[in-house]
């Protein structure tokens, strides 16, 4: 069964599109630096991309399709990064697996993978229906990504709320695409804001970062290369804080300098 | 409030959208988390209202009855302004 070691841990958020994928590819590559034997399985069998953000489109033989039906072994479906050899990639099957895969076929592949890793990161679909619950049903603890904006916030809430029911502990917070020019001219929902609405402890800061496109045009994750990108610090920040590492989080109002942002720090003053 | 809010306040603005944002986020979660839609929450409101009336003379224009959410916690908050309380015997 699942060796009692292995940290299993769900990347979900509910809204599609606040950057799940790219987490679980940012993360998988900087845990497997740091020496972690890391797995991440792509759970999103409708929409699958795990493999093109890691750059792994071409390599993939088999899927957890084949795994579950016992048509090949674990280790022939899964991928190997050629640069990072700690990380390894199970693909994501056909869509068609969604009509009959359940809970306990997700919970088996996962222990098949805890068996042979360090870290299990699975990166779940967006929504709250069979695909995440299936997702959930194999996770111990789980990382909640979101932006701040009042739709991811909420779907975040939900999610939140379905996790505590079901038991997955701890539960933590990453905040993507923060502008920090916007929070500091109250255009957008605080750091402070979003963690309070939430109440849940905060894993890590993502800033907006156009060179996240950039690397995910390449399929070479940011925290691949040691890029010195603001999103690449926070990704392998999360990373160091997810083994125990106390990393200090950055303030969105100390990224800036200048008049400017001196006054816009001046303005979010609580008077009263 | 912050600074910002005061002087958009005094310069008669909009408050900043940020504020906005946390006051819808935090009416549209207290329902979400509590799974009440509008038409129950007024039927419980009604309920609640008629049977401390019972009790006391309250202010059925003045009663407000509403989901208030903080830290992940919801409560249900009423604030009933009471006129006088009635004569009652207690049922033997």
């Amino acid at each position: 069964m699942t060796s009692t070691g292995t940290r299993i841990i769900l990347i979900c958020s509910g809204k599609g599109g606040v950057g799940k994928t790219t987490l679980t590819a940012n993360l998988g590559i900087a845990l497997a630096r740091q020496g972690q034997r890391t797995a991440v399985l792509d759970a999103d069998f409708g929409l699958r991309n795990l493999d093109l953000l890691l750059g792994l489109e071409n390599r993939i033989i088999y899927t957890a399709q084949e795994v579950l039906a016992g048509s090949c072994r674990l280790e022939q479906a899964l991928v190997k990064h050629k640069q990072e050899p700690n990380l390894a990639l199970l693909p994501a099957g056909n869509p068609r697996m969604l009509e009959w895969l359940k809970p306990e076929d997700m919970q088996r592949i996962v222990s098949l993978l805890a068996e042979q890793h360090d870290v299990v990161l699975i990166d779940c679909p967006a929504g709250i229906e069979d695909g995440f619950k299936n997702a959930a049903a194999a996770a111990r603890e789980a990382i909640v990504i979101t932006t701040p904006e009042v739709s991811a916030v909420r779907d975040a809430d939900r999610v939140i709320g379905l996790l505590n029911s079901r038991g997955v502990s701890p539960v933590q917070l990453v905040l993507n695409r923060v502008r920090p020019k916007m929070m500091a001219n109250q255009e957008m929902l605080s750091v402070d804001d979003v963690t309070d609405i939430l109440a849940l402890p905060l894993l890590g800061l993502v800033l907006e970062d156009e060179q996240v496109i950039v690397s995910t045009n390449r399929g070479e994750p940011l925290t691949l290369n040691g890029s010195k990108s603001p999103a690449a610090l926070a990704y392998s920040n999360i990373a160091r804080r997810l083994c125990g590492e106390v990393v200090p989080l950055i303030d969105p109002a100390k990224v800036r300098h200048g008049l400017r942002a001196k006054f816009g720090q001046l303005m979010q003053t609580k008077i009263f | 409030m912050t600074l910002r809010d005061f002087v958009n306040k005094l310069l008669g603005r909009q408050p900043a959208s940020a504020t906005t944002a946390r006051e819808r986020l935090q009416l549209v979660l207290a329902h979400d988390r509590s799974d009440l839609n509008p038409e129950l929450l007024e039927q419980m409101r009604r309920e609640i209202l008629e049977v401390v009336s019972r009790y006391v003379e309250i202010d059925l224009d003045e009663g407000d009855v509403s989901l208030e959410t903080e830290d992940r916690v919801t409560a249900l908050v009423a604030n009933l302004p009471i006129k006088r309380a009635k004569a009652l015997s207690l049922p033997a």
